[in-house]
């Protein structure tokens, strides 16, 4: 049995994200790497990036990002590589292009609404006189002196 | 038997809640007093019924009865009790059975504590309040029952996710679920005031006390969830705008601008509409969190086993109450007709530019969370939206918020002068602006994040310290005021400053952490940021139910050992699943985080190890914002309102 236990630990044993090596020789080279390798996403996980992730794909990945830089790639030209083959779903940060503009403009968009609806509420409010103060009932005069008192 | 027993207790709940649903609502409506007050009785038992359920279902963890199906597939013997005990919210089943419960629970505090609240409205509170519960009973009774049995019960369970056998993980639903269902109770209270077409002061001060509660939960249990994923997946992260991250995040973002917005209601009775509508899509985005995790529409990594129907049944549940309440809100808009006027310059429209900035930071965070869905229906485009881009579209607002609020906080009501608050806030602003240089000057060539983040901690705790001097007045004993100042004044410092607190250490975190990865031999030394770290033994233990490798490090600070450190790497044999358990020496301005790997084929360990600066800030400024919102809750004006003086009876006559 506790051999049974020990052979299964070694094919679950725990991997890296990054592993010792893998890391390039070039501080700035492997600098740009783990910058590029946040941006893309491991295909077989969910939702991590291929630097924080430990499968095998995701190892992969990194080891061709490096490849590429090695090979003289600018950043630009290493993602453009890996989203030819594994297309857009791979980028974190999702390009500006198509329909995508809606889903960065969104926040400015709204902000933008939003302030100028403040703006004109405000301008009516501050406008507005100093309205009748509605007057309490017998019970609520009670209940207002009770509250007051302690 | 005990488990049929729980099984029946729930069905009865889901009947007393259909009763309570409908029978005070109509006794509102026609003025019935004896049908009222059959809501709280109704209540309290409802309440009694699913905690019996819950209690049947936690024995039966405790027990380890594999018969029940959810017990089979998510325990074990050998699990340590503490874990049987939490693995009862660690499934779909169980943890919509504790939704449930808190569900009923907040109905019960209404029920309990509500004395002064108006007749009508406790009774319409109450139930709507039902209303949810019966959807969501209705939802395990049909699509999740925890009580199913199994007829060939397993010798041994499957055993709960290693990951989540972990304390700081364990406790982590039960707060979140207490927030967002913390927020049903606000919209019952919105719906109820709809019903009622009276949105007054009064309303704003009855409804706080649950925004508050539902708020401060959330933040302790987001907190909680962050922590954990700190120091439990290995690499240090603390957020990763994951979908069920935000879809916890969002009601936080909404829960503080509609605790803001109700301030405004209190005590000026304008913004009611804007407020009513924060309450009820409050509670909106607590479903779509709900639907996010159990639908599997978004990949995430901490989803539960999910399944189609589910997610229909959870979509029309929240369906049916956002375009209930909506409509119900777009009949009423003449009930909340604003009152104070107020100018340009006034705490009020601070407090609306708050309300805009979270809300469209919420805005944002929604878009980005959905937008995968979006675009492969509508563009047929498959793609991620990840952490960069929530980091460059979501960071903009939280800036713009940390830059107003010390003087929207510091603002008088109704007509003010900013020069006034200004000069008083001045000195602050020129102490957080040099403190910014000083960490520029001294960094080398880095990003403006770590800067920026020490000068908004150094401006917000500044600006909250300001804010409470110049509540004491003149003259002497400015001190002892200052300890007798409403709890709320000081409630409302500490949150405050904790959110400066958190946005330090995140932005900390995120600029000037240093990482180090690389091959150890046992004896071998390392140095980081300063730090020196021996590797000095790597041993095999055994724990209850895995099995660890153990390496002790020690770590040094100019040849002196400072601390031992023992990460971890364990397999849960069980559940065939490997964890790895970082070890962290914490200090007030650094943490040091060590990670053992994998034995390496030359001889040696891989290991990784980081210097994270200011790490405990991102937690610490989390219980201050909590214990703010405690503060806050405790402040003896609200209770107060909220009932704990009972009125003076007539004393009966002998």
């Amino acid at each position: 049995m506790k051999r049974l236990i020990l052979a299964l630990c070694m094919i679950a044993a725990p991997v890296f994200a990054v592993q010792p090596d893998e890391v390039l020789d070039d501080p700035e080279l492997e600098a740009r790497a783990r910058d590029i390798s946040t941006g893309l996403r491991c295909l077989v996980c969910r939702n991590e990036s291929i630097d924080d992730s430990n499968a095998e794909l995701a190892r992969d990945l990194r080891l061709l990002v490096r490849e590429r830089l090695v090979a003289g790639d600018t950043n630009e030209e290493a993602v453009d590589f890996i989203v030819d083959r594994y297309g857009e779903y791979v980028l974190l940060k999702p390009r500006t292009g198509g329909a995508n503009i809606l889903l960065w403009l969104s926040g400015p968009l709204m902000m933008g609404a939003g302030l100028v609806m403040a703006g004109l509420y405000l301008r009516r409010r501050a406008g507005m006189p100093e309205p009748q103060v509605a007057r309490l009932s017998e019970a609520e005069e009670a209940r207002l002196r009770e509250i007051l008192k302690d | 038997m005990i488990t049929e027993l729980g099984l029946f207790a729930l069905i009865l709940a889901f009947l007393v809640a259909c009763f309570q649903a409908t029978i005070p609502l109509i006794g509102a409506y026609k003025r019935w007093p004896g049908w009222m007050a059959v809501a709280e009785p109704a209540a309290t038992i409802q309440f009694l019924l699913t905690a019996g359920s819950f209690a049947a279902l936690t024995w039966a963890f405790v027990t380890s009865d594999f018969s029940l199906q959810v017990v089979a597939s998510n325990s074990h013997t050998d699990k340590p009790m503490l874990y049987k005990i939490t693995g009862v919210w660690g499934n779909h089943e169980g943890s919509m059975l504790l939704w449930v419960l808190i569900v009923t629970l907040f109905g019960g505090a209404v029920a309990w504590f509500g004395a002064n609240l108006p007749p009508s409205l406790r009774a319409r509170v109450l139930s709507i309040q039902a209303m949810v519960a019966v959807a969501f009973l209705a939802f395990i009774l049909l699509t999740s029952n925890p009580f199913l049995r199994l007829s060939v019960p397993p010798f041994n369970g499957q055993d709960l996710n290693p990951l989540l056998q972990d304390p700081g993980l364990a406790f982590h639903p039960p707060f979140l679920y207490l927030g967002y269902v913390g927020l049903s109770m606000t919209f019952s209270f919105a719906v109820a005031a709809l019903i009622e077409g009276r949105v007054d002061a009064a309303w704003g001060r009855w409804v706080r006390p649950y925004t508050l509660a539902a708020w401060i939960f959330l933040t302790i249990g987001i907190g909680l969830g962050s922590w954990w994923a700190y120091y439990e997946l290995g690499w240090g992260g603390f957020w990763f705008w994951d979908p069920v991250e935000n879809a916890s995040f969002m009601p936080w973002l909404i829960a503080a601008a509609l605790l803001h917005s109700a301030i405004v209601v209190e005590k000026r009775e304008s913004l009611k509409s804007w407020t009513i509508l924060l309450a009820i899509i409050a509670f909106g985005f607590s479903m779509v969190g709900a639907f996010i995790t159990r639908s599997g529409v978004l990949t995430s990594v901490h989803a539960f086993a999910t399944d189609p129907t589910r997610g229909v049944f959870l979509l029309g549940i929240m369906a049916v109450f956002m375009v209930g309440a909506l409509t119900l809100f777009a009949a009423r808009a003449n009930v909340m007709q604003a009152k104070g006027a107020f100018s340009m310059v006034s705490r009020e429209s601070m407090l609306v530019l708050n309300n805009i900035l979270l809300a469209v930071a919420c805005f944002v965070v929604f878009v980005g969370t959905i937008w995968p869905l979006v675009a492969e229906m509508a563009f047929d485009r498959k793609l991620s939206v990840g952490e960069p881009f929530f980091n460059a579209a979501f960071t903009p607002f939280m800036v713009g918020l940390g830059l107003i609020l010390p003087v929207g906080a510091m603002l008088p009501w109704k007509r003010a002068a900013l020069g006034r608050v200004w000069r008083q806030l001045l000195p602050v602003f020129i102490l957080a602006v040099a403190i910014a240089a000083l960490a520029w000057a001294l960094q080398t060539g880095r990003s403006a994040l770590g800067p920026l983040g020490l000068f908004f901690a150094a401006w917000l705790i500044g600006g909250a310290t300001v804010d409470l001097w110049s509540r004491t007045g003149r003259g002497q004993d400015r001190l002892g005021r200052l300890s007798r100042l409403p709890r709320a004044d000081w409630g409302k410092a500490v949150a405050h400053g904790g959110l400066g607190v958190t946005m330090a250490g995140v932005a900390a975190m995120m600029a000037w952490e240093v990482e180090d990865i690389r091959v150890l031999q046992v004896g071998e030394d390392l140095k980081i940021a300063g730090y020196g770290l021996r590797l000095e033994e790597v041993l095999r233990e055994d724990g209850p139910n895995y099995i660890a490798t153990r390496a002790t490090f020690a770590l040094t600070r100019d040849g002196r050992e400072i601390a031992k450190m023992y990460p971890e790497k364990r397999i849960y044999p069980v559940a065939q699943m490997p964890t790895t358990e970082a070890a962290l020496n914490n200090g007030f301005l650094r943490d040091i985080y060590v990670v053992i790997g994998d034995p390496q084929e030359g001889g040696g360990w891989a290991v990784r190890s980081y210097y994270k600066p200011l790490a405990n800030w991102i937690w610490g400024g989390s219980i201050l914002m909590a214990l703010g919102g405690c503060l806050s809750l405790s402040d003896r004006r609200y209770r107060v309102a909220a009932g704990a003086r009972k009125l003076p009876q007539g004393v009966p006559a002998e």
